[in-house]
C-alpha cells in the first residue's frame, strides 16, 4: 500500500506534468495507473482534488474504460486480444495454457499480487496473431514456446523494460502498394504547396479529387474541411481519428507506424486550410506502442521546421500536434464520442446536429478525419486532385487500404483503387477456399460466396478496411457469437436499445449456437435486429445486429443445423437453476435431476 | 397561406419557432409523443429512445431533432408502435419492475406510456440483477430496480438543487445510476424531498417514505385516462396524483 502523503506526492507530480488540465484527465488517469497499477477509491479522490473537479466525474471515467482498473491487478497485467481471428489462431487454448503456466484464473489476480489473465477485444493484430497486451504493450505471434518464456519473465519479475524484443516485434506485412503507398512522398511538399499556391487552391483539389471519408463512412473530406473552414470563431481544432477499433481492421496501425509523417503533413495541411492552430491524435489504447516513437517523429518535424511555430520559416503558420492515448473503447470511434474522450470525458456519442465542424473539441469548429483521409489528402496537395481520381469509381476516387486476415496464405495491408472485386483481392492474399468475408468489421457486412463479385466502394460494399476470411472448415456461427459478444461489451449503455438489445441478442446468439434455439428465436432475433437498427442513438448500436441479421440472410443452413425441432424453448434452464439447491443439499442422486439425460449433463466436471 | 413555419406530424400541421424540437413544437400544439427521459423543463437528453419518429423517412429521436418547415413526421404507425413497444420491454426486463407491487403503479409514466403503446407483458428474457434498495435517508427510499437511467434526477439535482447527488457510472449493461457520496449512500447526502430531484422521476424509483397508498389503486393517475389525455407524472401537482410539489 503506498503511503498517504506518497500518493498524493504521486497524483500532483502526474497532475501538474499535465498542466492540470481536466481535459487531461483520461491521460492522467493511465499515467496514475501505471504507477500505482489500479485506481484505488482514494486514489480517484486525489486526482479530483488536485484537478478541482467533482469526484463523480473522476469516478464515471475510471468506470468507463476497459484499460482503467478500479479493482486492484497483478503487476503483470496480461490480456488476450478475442477477436475471430485471433481465435482462428487458437487464442483461447493459448490463454488456459498460460493460466495454467502461471497457476491463476481468467480474469483473476494471482493471490500475491503478480498476475492477471484476462481478454480484450481486437487489438488490430489479425496478420499476426493470437496477439496479447501486457501493462498495455502489444505481443504477437503468440505460441506456446514464446508463451513459456513470457511466464518464466513474470515468475522471475523480469521488468517489462529487459523482456527480448522479439516478443514486441509489430510487422507490417504490406503486401501491395498503390498510389497512396506505392510512390516516394518528400516531407514537407505538402505544406509548401499550401505556402505556395494558398489553402483555396488546395481546397480546389480537395474538391477534385473526390475523397471520401476513409474510416468507412465516406463523407465527402472536402465538404467537411470547408464547412469548418466557414464556421464561425478563431479557434479551431483538426482531430485524426487513430482510434482503429473495429474489429480485423489494422491498416492505421500500419500508417501510423511507416507512414506517420504523411498523416502529420495531412493534419498540418488541414490546420492550414482551416485555420487551425492545434491538433490531437486520438491514438487507441492497444497502440500504446507507438506513443514513444511517434512523440520523437512529431520532435523531429518540430526540429525540421514542419511543426509547431512558424512553419517553413512563415510566421503566420502556427501548428502542432498532440496524441492522446485512449483506455479501450470501441464507441471512441464514433467521432463525437472521440472528442467526448479527448475533453477528459467518458465517450458517449453526442445528439447530432450540431456537427464537429460547427460544435466540436470545447464546442469549436473540429475536422474529424481519419487517418487514412489525412495521409490522401497531403498526397493530393502535392500531386493534385485529378492525379487522385484517376484511380477508383464514379462515387468512390483514389484507393482503399484493406486490412486482410482470417484464413488466407498471405494476410496483410492490401492498396487497391476502389471498385476491386472480392474475388481479386482474394485470389491475391491466397484465400482458395472462402466461404464468407466479414467486411468492414462486426458494423459491416457479412457476404457469402455468391456474393465475391461485388465490388469494394461506396457504391457497392464500403469499408472501413477490415476484412475477414473465413474458410469453409469455419462456423460461420463462431464468428456472428463473437462479434455478438463484442458489442456487448463495447456498448457505451447510452441508450436503451444498444444497452439492453446487445445483452438480449447476445444471449439468443448463446441460445442457438450451443443448440437450443429454435424457429421462433431467429424470429426473435430479427425482431431485436430491427429494433436497434431503427432505434439506436449512434452508429454502433444501429449496425451492432448487422452480423447476425446478415448470417440468418446469408447463411441459413448454419442456422438451421442447429435448430431443435420443437417450436419453442424456453429461455430458462430449470434444471441449471435447481443446481444451486443441489449443491446446498449436497445431493446428486437421480431425483435431484428432472430426467436421466441432466443427470448426465450434471454429473459431467 | 401564412409565413408561419410548419411541420406535418401525422398529416396534422404544426406551428413551431425556430429553435423548437418536433417534441417541444408537438407538445405545444397539444399532440401527444409518448416519451420518458424527456421533460420539457430540461435539456433534451435522447437516450430512452421511446420518442422515435420518422422524420421525412428517417429514424429520429422526437425529443433532440429540430423542427423544419415542411418536414414530414409520422408517429402513430403501426412500425414505430412496434418498435417503441420493443423499446419498452427492454426497459422492463433489465430492472426489476414489479407492477402490481409497486407504491408507484398507476402514477407511474414508465407504465402509462407501456400501456399506451399496447405493450401487455415484458416479453423479452428477464435480467433480474441485483440490485439493494438504499433506505439510508430519513423521508426517501431509493429503489434502483426501477430506475431506467433516464438521468432526470441527475440533471436535476446538478442543474436545478445544484446538489450534483446522483450520476450514472459503469459502461454498457452495467451502466447504473450512483449517489455521489463516498459511501453511496443518499443519507449522507443533503437530498430533500423539495428538491426537484425528487419530483422528475418517471418511474418508481425515488419513494417518499412513511406514505404510501394514500390513493387506492383503481383510481389513480393513468387508471382511467391514459398519458395522452393527463400528461406526465413529473408535470401533475401532487394534489392530483403527480409529482410535482408547488
Amino acid at each position: 500500500m503506498v503511503e498517504s502523503s506518497m500518493l498524493t506526492e504521486t497524483i500532483r507530480d502526474i497532475v501538474q506534468h499535465h498542466s492540470g488540465m481536466p481535459t487531461r484527465l483520461l491521460q492522467i488517469l493511465r499515467d496514475v495507473q501505471d504507477r500505482l497499477t489500479w485506481l484505488s477509491p482514494e486514489t480517484l479522490e486525489r486526482v479530483a482534488e488536485e484537478l478541482s473537479i467533482s469526484p463523480n466525474k473522476v469516478r464515471s471515467v475510471a468506470e468507463f474504460y476497459s484499460f482503467l482498473y478500479t479493482t486492484p491487478r497483478g503487476r503483470y497485467d496480461i490480456l488476450f486480444s478475442d477477436n475471430i481471428t485471433d481465435r482462428m489462431l487458437g487464442n483461447r487454448e493459448l490463454l488456459h495454457y498460460l493460466c495454467g503456466r502461471l497457476k491463476v484464473s481468467i480474469g483473476e489476480t494471482r493471490s500475491d499480487g503478480l498476475v492477471t489473465i484476462g481478454t480484450t477485444s481486437c487489438t488490430g493484430m489479425c496478420d499476426q496473431g493470437p496477439a496479447a497486451l501486457v501493462n498495455g504493450y502489444t505481443l504477437t505471434r503468440l505460441n506456446p514456446s514464446r508463451l513459456d518464456g513470457i511466464a518464466n519473465l513474470i515468475e522471475s519479475r523480469i521488468p517489462l523494460a529487459e523482456w527480448p524484443r522479439e516478443l514486441f516485434e509489430v510487422y507490417s506485412n504490406l503486401r501491395r502498394a498503390d498510389i497512396l503507398l506505392g510512390r516516394h512522398f518528400a516531407d514537407g511538399s505538402a505544406l509548401r504547396a499550401v505556402l505556395k499556391r494558398g489553402p483555396e487552391a488546395i481546397m480546389e483539389e480537395m474538391v477534385k479529387s473526390g475523397l471520401r471519408g476513409q474510416g468507412g463512412a465516406g463523407f465527402g473530406s472536402a465538404a467537411k474541411w470547408i464547412s469548418c473552414r466557414n464556421a464561425p470563431g478563431n479557434v479551431k481544432y483538426v482531430v485524426c481519428n487513430a482510434d482503429e477499433g473495429e474489429p480485423g481492421t489494422f491498416k492505421d496501425r500500419v500508417l501510423m507506424q511507416d507512414f506517420a509523417d504523411l498523416v502529420f503533413e495531412g493534419m498540418t495541411l488541414c490546420g492550414r486550410v482551416i485555420g487551425a492552430q492545434h491538433g490531437f491524435v486520438y491514438l487507441r489504447g492497444e497502440y500504446r506502442y507507438m506513443l514513444n516513437p511517434l512523440k520523437a517523429t512529431l520532435q523531429r518535424r518540430r526540429e525540421a521546421g514542419l511543426l509547431g511555430e512558424a512553419i517553413l520559416g512563415d510566421i503566420s503558420f502556427n501548428f502542432d500536434i498532440e496524441i492522446h492515448l485512449g483506455a479501450g473503447a470501441y464507441v471512441c470511434g464514433e467521432e463525437s464520442a472521440l472528442i467526448e474522450s479527448l475533453e477528459g470525458k467518458h465517450g458517449v456519442p453526442r445528439i447530432r446536429p450540431p456537427f464537429p465542424t460547427t460544435h466540436g473539441y470545447l464546442n469549436k469548429p473540429t475536422v474529424v478525419n481519419n487517418v487514412e483521409t489525412f495521409a490522401a489528402a497531403a498526397k493530393i496537395a502535392v500531386e493534385g486532385g485529378d492525379w487522385f481520381a484517376s484511380r477508383g469509381t464514379a462515387q468512390s476516387k483514389g484507393t482503399k487500404l484493406l486490412s486482410v486476415s482470417g484464413d488466407c496464405e498471405r494476410p496483410g495491408i492490401y492498396e487497391y483503387p476502389f471498385g476491386i472485386t472480392v474475388n481479386r483481392v482474394l485470389e491475391d492474399c491466397g484465400a482458395h477456399d472462402a466461404q464468407g468475408i466479414q467486411m468492414a468489421g462486426p458494423a459491416g457486412h457479412m457476404i457469402s460466396a455468391k456474393q465475391f463479385d461485388r465490388r469494394i466502394c461506396f457504391e457497392d460494399l464500403a469499408t472501413g478496411g477490415s476484412f475477414m476470411v473465413f474458410d469453409q472448415k469455419r462456423d460461420i456461427l463462431d464468428g456472428v457469437r463473437n462479434f455478438a459478444h463484442f458489442f456487448v461489451h463495447e456498448s457505451c449503455g447510452f441508450c436503451t436499445p444498444c444497452r439492453v438489445g446487445t445483452s438480449l441478442m447476445r444471449d439468443l446468439m448463446d441460445k442457438v449456437h450451443t443448440g437450443h434455439g429454435t424457429r421462433y428465436d431467429l424470429e426473435e432475433m430479427r425482431k431485436l435486429g430491427r429494433i436497434m437498427q431503427a432505434g439506436c442513438h449512434c452508429g454502433l448500436g444501429q449496425t451492432a445486429p448487422n452480423p447476425v441479421l446478415d448470417s440468418l440472410d446469408q447463411f441459413p443452413e448454419a442456422y438451421e443445423r442447429r435448430l431443435r425441432s420443437t417450436a419453442y424453448e424456453p429461455a430458462f434452464d430449470l434444471n441449471a437453476a435447481l443446481e444451486e439447491a443441489r449443491q446446498l443439499t449436497g445431493r446428486s442422486d437421480p431425483g435431484a435431476y428432472l430426467n436421466e439425460e441432466d443427470l448426465l449433463v450434471g454429473a459431467m466436471p | 397561406m401564412s409565413d408561419e413555419q410548419s411541420f406535418t406530424l401525422d398529416g396534422r400541421r404544426i406551428p413551431f419557432q425556430n429553435g423548437q424540437t418536433v417534441m417541444q413544437a408537438a407538445l405545444e400544439a397539444g399532440v401527444y409523443i409518448p416519451h420518458l427521459c424527456f421533460n420539457p423543463e430540461f435539456t433534451p437528453h435522447g437516450s430512452c429512445r421511446v420518442c422515435l419518429v420518422k422524420v421525412n423517412n428517417r429514424m429520429q429521436a422526437a425529443c433532440t431533432t429540430p423542427a423544419a418547415d415542411g418536414q414530414t413526421v409520422q408517429s402513430e404507425t403501426e412500425e414505430l408502435r412496434e418498435i417503441r413497444r420493443g423499446i419498452l420491454q427492454m426497459l422492463f426486463v433489465e430492472g426489476n419492475h414489479v407492477c402490481p407491487a409497486c407504491e408507484k403503479s398507476g402514477a407511474c409514466q414508465l407504465q402509462a406510456v407501456a400501456y399506451y403503446t399496447g405493450m401487455l407483458a415484458p416479453h423479452f428474457k428477464h435480467f433480474y440483477p441485483r440490485r439493494p434498495v438504499d433506505a439510508s435517508h430519513p423521508e426517501a427510499v431509493i429503489d434502483f430496480n426501477r430506475c431506467i437511467l433516464c438521468e432526470l434526477c441527475v440533471r436535476a439535482s446538478r442543474d436545478v438543487d445544484g446538489k450534483n447527488i446522483f450520476a450514472v457510472e459503469g459502461r454498457g449493461i452495467q451502466a447504473h445510476l450512483v449517489v455521489n457520496t463516498p459511501s453511496g449512500q443518499l443519507g449522507a447526502t443533503g437530498f430533500s424531498l423539495h428538491d426537484k430531484a425528487a419530483q422528475v422521476c418517471p418511474t418508481g424509483s425515488i419513494l417518499t417514505k412513511h406514505r404510501g397508498y394514500d390513493i387506492p389503486i383503481g383510481q389513480r393517475l393513468y387508471d382511467r385516462k391514459p398519458i395522452n389525455v393527463v400528461g406526465d407524472v413529473a408535470q401533475l401537482p401532487d394534489r392530483q396524483g403527480g409529482r410535482r410539489h408547488d
